[in-house]
Formats: C-alpha cells, sequence, structure tokens
C-alpha cells in the first residue's frame, strides 16, 4: 500500500489530497516512483482525459513497474527520465507553453511535488489551483538552514547534510519557494551529543 | 548631539553595556506578575517623554555600533535582507517612512531636504550625506529597503496585503530571535508564524491577522514580545545557530547576572502609502539580568513571570534548561512583596528590596 496519512502538524507544513479528474482543456501531469499509482487510478475515474494530458514520470527505484500501465492510458504526450534534474527544463517548456485552462497533477513524494509546483507557480498558477497525491516514500527534502545546500531524500531524524556535513534536525517547517523543509543543526548547544537516527514517522 | 553613542560590540568580547539612562527607559514587557500570549497591541502615537515609545523610530546610545553589527552580517550573508521583485515600491514607502520620521523627530541628527524627486539625506551620526532620485534606484548604492535599513535600528519585515492576507515578501533581518528570512520569504501570515506553539490553539493568531489587515495609514500599532539570550547577541539568527548555540551552556551562577539579557522586541505597524503593504519594525533592546533587578519591581517581577511561565513557552523560547539556574539568581531579588501594576519602573513609589 502506496498511501500514508501523515499525522497532523503545524501550518506550514503541506497537506496533500487525492487527485480528481477536473475539466480543462490540457492536463500535465507529473509524477515520480509510486505516484503513478495515483495517476491510474485518475485514469479509473475518466480515461478520457488522458487524450488531452501530458505526463512525466521519473520512475526513481520502481524501474519498469509501472511504466507500460501508464504507456496504456496512451497519453498525448508520454515522458519517461532518469531523474527530476533531468526532466525540469521540459516542465518549465510546457509550463511556459500553457494556455488557460491547463490542469496540473502532481504525484508521488514529497520532493517531486514540491518542486514541481514551485514550477507551476513560477509560472503563474496559484498553489491552491495544483492538485496533489502523496504516494509512496515519506522521504522529505531538506534545506540545511546553515549553508543552504539541499539534501535529497532524508528518511531519517537526525541526518547528516550532504554539504556541510553538520548533524540536523528534521522539522515540519516548510517553504514552498524552496520546496523543503528546515534541517537545524542538532547539537549546537551540546556539540557531539547527536541522537541516534530514527526513521521517519516509524 | 543629545545622545551619547556608544562604541560597543555584539560579538566576539560582547562590549555592549547599557548605561543607567537606558536602563531605567529599557521597555520592560511584564505588566503584571504572570505571562501568557495575548494580541497586545495599542496604538504607537508617542508615549512618556525620553520612553522608547516616544518617537516612532527610537534612536539610543546603541545606533552606531548596531549598524557596524548589521554590516558586518551582511557582508557574512547577503541573504538576510531580500525583496520579492514586486516590493521594490514598499521599499520606497519605507524608505521615506524612516527618512521623514526621524529627521522630524530627532533634528539635531537626522535632515531630510526634499526639491521634488530630488532628496538630500543627512545621517550625522553615520557620516551620511547623500542626494538621490526617490524611486529611481539607480541613484542609490543598493535597494531602497537596504539602504535604509542599513541606517535604522532593528529588524524590518515588509509584508504585502493580498486576498485578506500578509505575505512575508521582504525584509532585513540581522537581529532576530531565531527565524530566517530567506526560508520564511514568500510565507502567508500562518506558515510563517507556523514554529509558534499555543498559539495558534489560542486563536492569537487570527485575531492579530485581522487587526493587522484593519491597521490605517498614520495609524500605527505597536506591541512588545520577549525572549532570552545568552551574551548580548543581536545575530541569534537560526543560520548561525551552529555556532551561538552553544554559549547558552556557558552560564554559570558566577556570570549568569552579566551573561543572560532578556531580549524585548518592540514590534510596531504601519501601513504604507503606494504600495499599501505593511511595514513591520522589530526593534530589539538586550539588558543583563544584573541591571534588570537594579530595579526593585522588576526584579521581583521577573521571578514570579519565568518561575510560573508554561513549559512549552519556556522550550519555545530556547531557555527551558537553564530556567533552574535563572530562577536561582532571580529569586535573590523577590522578596515577596506586591508589585504595582503596569510596566513602569515606579522607583519612587516601590519599596527596595527587602531582603
Amino acid at each position: 500500500m502506496s498511501k500514508f496519512q501523515f499525522p497532523e502538524s503545524i501550518r506550514s507544513r503541506p497537506v496533500y489530497g487525492t487527485l480528481e479528474p477536473r475539466p480543462g482543456k490540457a492536463h500535465l501531469m507529473i509524477a515520480d516512483a509510486e505516484g503513478a499509482e495515483a495517476l491510474l487510478d485518475l485514469a479509473a475515474q475518466d480515461a478520457a482525459i488522458f487524450r488531452a494530458a501530458h505526463i512525466i514520470y521519473i520512475p526513481k527505484d520502481t524501474g519498469d513497474t509501472y511504466v507500460d500501465r501508464l504507456k496504456a492510458l496512451e497519453p498525448a504526450q508520454f515522458y519517461v527520465g532518469p531523474t527530476y534534474e533531468a526532466s525540469v527544463q521540459r516542465i518549465r517548456r510546457v509550463l511556459s507553453d500553457a494556455h488557460m485552462g491547463l490542469q496540473v497533477y502532481l504525484a508521488g513524494t514529497e520532493g517531486l511535488m514540491g518542486q514541481a509546483q514551485n514550477e507551476a507557480m513560477t509560472a503563474g498558477i496559484p498553489h491552491s489551483a495544483i492538485q496533489t497525491e502523496h504516494r509512496g516514500s515519506v522521504a522529505r527534502r531538506m534545506q540545511c538552514v546553515h549553508c543552504k545546500g539541499i539534501t535529497e531524500d532524508v528518511m531519517t531524524d537526525p541526518f547528516v547534510c550532504s554539504h556541510c556535513g553538520l548533524n540536523l534536525f528534521v522539522r515540519d517547517h516548510y517553504s514552498r519557494r524552496l520546496a523543503a523543509f528546515q534541517g537545524v543543526c542538532v547539537d549546537a548547544e551540546d556539540p557531539g551529543n547527536v541522537p541516534e537516527p530514527v526513521e521517519l514517522y516509524k | 548631539m543629545t545622545i551619547q553613542f556608544n562604541e560597543e560590540t555584539f560579538r566576539d568580547d560582547y562590549s555592549f553595556r547599557n548605561s543607567d539612562w537606558a536602563i531605567k527607559r529599557f521597555p520592560f514587557p511584564f505588566h503584571e506578575d504572570s505571562y501568557m500570549y495575548s494580541v497586545n497591541m495599542e496604538q504607537h502615537r508617542g508615549g512618556p517623554e525620553g520612553s522608547v515609545y516616544e518617537k516612532r523610530f527610537d534612536v539610543d546610545e546603541h545606533y552606531v555600533s548596531e549598524m557596524r553589527d548589521r554590516a558586518i552580517v551582511l557582508a557574512d550573508d547577503p541573504l538576510r535582507c531580500q525583496s520579492l521583485p514586486h516590493m521594490t515600491l514598499a521599499g520606497w514607502d519605507t524608505l521615506e517612512l524612516i527618512m521623514v520620521s526621524k529627521s522630524e523627530d530627532y533634528p539635531d541628527l537626522f535632515e531630510l531636504h526634499r526639491d521634488g524627486d530630488r532628496w538630500r539625506w543627512i545621517n550625522k551620526p553615520m557620516g551620511i550625506d547623500h542626494t538621490f532620485t526617490f524611486l529611481d534606484e539607480t541613484t542609490l548604492p543598493c535597494g531602497p529597503l537596504e539602504y535604509i535599513t542599513r541606517q535604522a535600528q532593528g529588524d524590518y519585515a515588509v509584508l504585502d496585503q493580498r486576498n485578506d492576507m500578509l505575505y512575508m515578501d521582504a525584509g532585513m533581518i540581522t537581529t532576530q530571535a531565531d527565524w530566517s528570512l530567506d526560508f520564511d520569504i514568500g510565507m502567508d501570515f500562518f506558515e510563517w508564524h507556523a514554529p509558534v506553539p499555543l498559539a495558534h490553539e489560542m486563536g492569537i493568531f487570527k485575531r492579530a491577522l485581522k487587526f493587522l489587515l484593519n491597521v490605517q495609514q498614520g495609524a500605527p500599532a505597536r506591541r512588545l514580545n520577549w525572549t532570552m539570550t545568552v551574551n548580548p547577541l543581536l545575530d541569534t539568527s537560526p543560520e548561525n545557530y551552529h555556532k551561538w548555540g552553544v554559549q547558552k551552556s556557558t552560564l554559570t551562577p558566577q556570570n549568569i547576572g552579566s551573561k543572560q539579557h532578556l531580549r524585548v522586541e518592540l514590534q510596531t505597524f504601519y501601513r504604507l502609502p503606494r504600495s499599501n503593504a505593511l511595514l513591520f519594525p522589530i526593534r530589539c533592546y538586550l539588558i543583563a539580568f544584573q541591571d534588570i533587578v537594579t530595579i526593585p519591581k522588576w526584579g521581583r517581577r521577573l521571578h514570579r513571570v519565568i518561575r510560573d511561565l508554561p513549559e512549552e513557552l519556556a522550550t519555545y523560547k530556547g531557555f527551558i534548561d537553564n530556567r533552574p539556574m535563572m530562577l536561582d539568581y532571580l529569586s535573590q531579588y523577590d522578596d515577596g512583596l506586591p508589585t504595582s501594576p503596569g510596566v513602569w519602573p515606579d522607583l519612587d513609589t516601590e519599596p527596595p528590596l527587602q531582603k
């Protein structure tokens, strides 16, 4: 089961919904890994919207698991990319070409949804008009508040900043602009006293 | 000049000191012997002569040294001052408000001469005499918000107002109580306050937002907030927390009186005329425990407030570990006598310490 119900948290922490088909002239769908399941569920509700859909899919460690099933939905355009970073230029181009009536659907990990949402917001789409559905890993994209470096796919609290090496604790405070949660030095007041890392939401 | 500016530091050797004048006018934040969150807004229309509330933008003995400290912070980390592209006009509004207020309130220190858009600004304490064109960024060495807030004590958040909401869309933040402009920029009012415990559940932020959305031009408001800081460190930023956090563990019963500081924010709120943004100056005042207790009423009261503060608040404000040591120190200055209502020192009417 790839759905996870996040516990209630502070006001800056994003909340995700369930994708639903909405009327639109075009449908941009960006998903990673198990996010594909949300698109398949969407198709089960209304397969017709896929005739005007552009799917951008990053399988990550799911490999080929979902690729053929997504392809079978016969979207107007279907792109499978190796990483989110590799797909960004394409996403920007699609958004800059977009017209009124574009629906945006994001599904998968928080890091993917946050970054893609940021691109859509930069293109002038209000975040409240963008649908999101979390599927798969609960890993987080974290910004180190000290060195500003981003560490992707953080699975434990605390964790080591991949840029400056500080031990950071995982906050729920979230910046849409950075598409990242905030990581703060865990042993600042007592250097060296770093708690044993615990897997997120375990 | 009427104010003798201190030569002092807010880092390294921490030579910051408050004169007797600064101690007596300190904005003590507790009007009674206990504390809980409240919206506690009032009009910012002056105050008793000599108090920090008297002028629109208070200038005190720390001015020149604080501005030097800000320049150091900005050189280390330019991201402490940011302005989203749509906020430039609000920056000019801020520049105008501060220049006009300071030149009117402190004519011996600041002068503003306006000839149409041609403005001449003289800042005597900082040795600045600069002519520029209002609303023309190319005539300033940096953006208008950065330019003027390099010359004004306190942090400045500039809040855009749209959709019945306030957004943290610009700011100059170098003396903050542990929050990051770089992380929070662009957030709405509830989002940037998200980490604050209890207050959301109490409805504090909903009421505060409603009030702030309705602040009118020419009718500024103010409130106080407070926390604790070990050493007179202005830059208690999350960015540098891995450097200063360890100072919290340097308190001892011997040094607590001089090292532990009460940190008070005088927060004011101004509607800006062209942009309709809300300017939110957050002015930080620091005072050592040993100076607070020279005012008998404040010594008695601070002990009671810190003793009875809910644990969540002591944790959020970052002094839960040091609270027992603080109480050991402060209890020496609490003889159990009643205290007069209100924040003022009442030196003439309150009895001296009976211990």
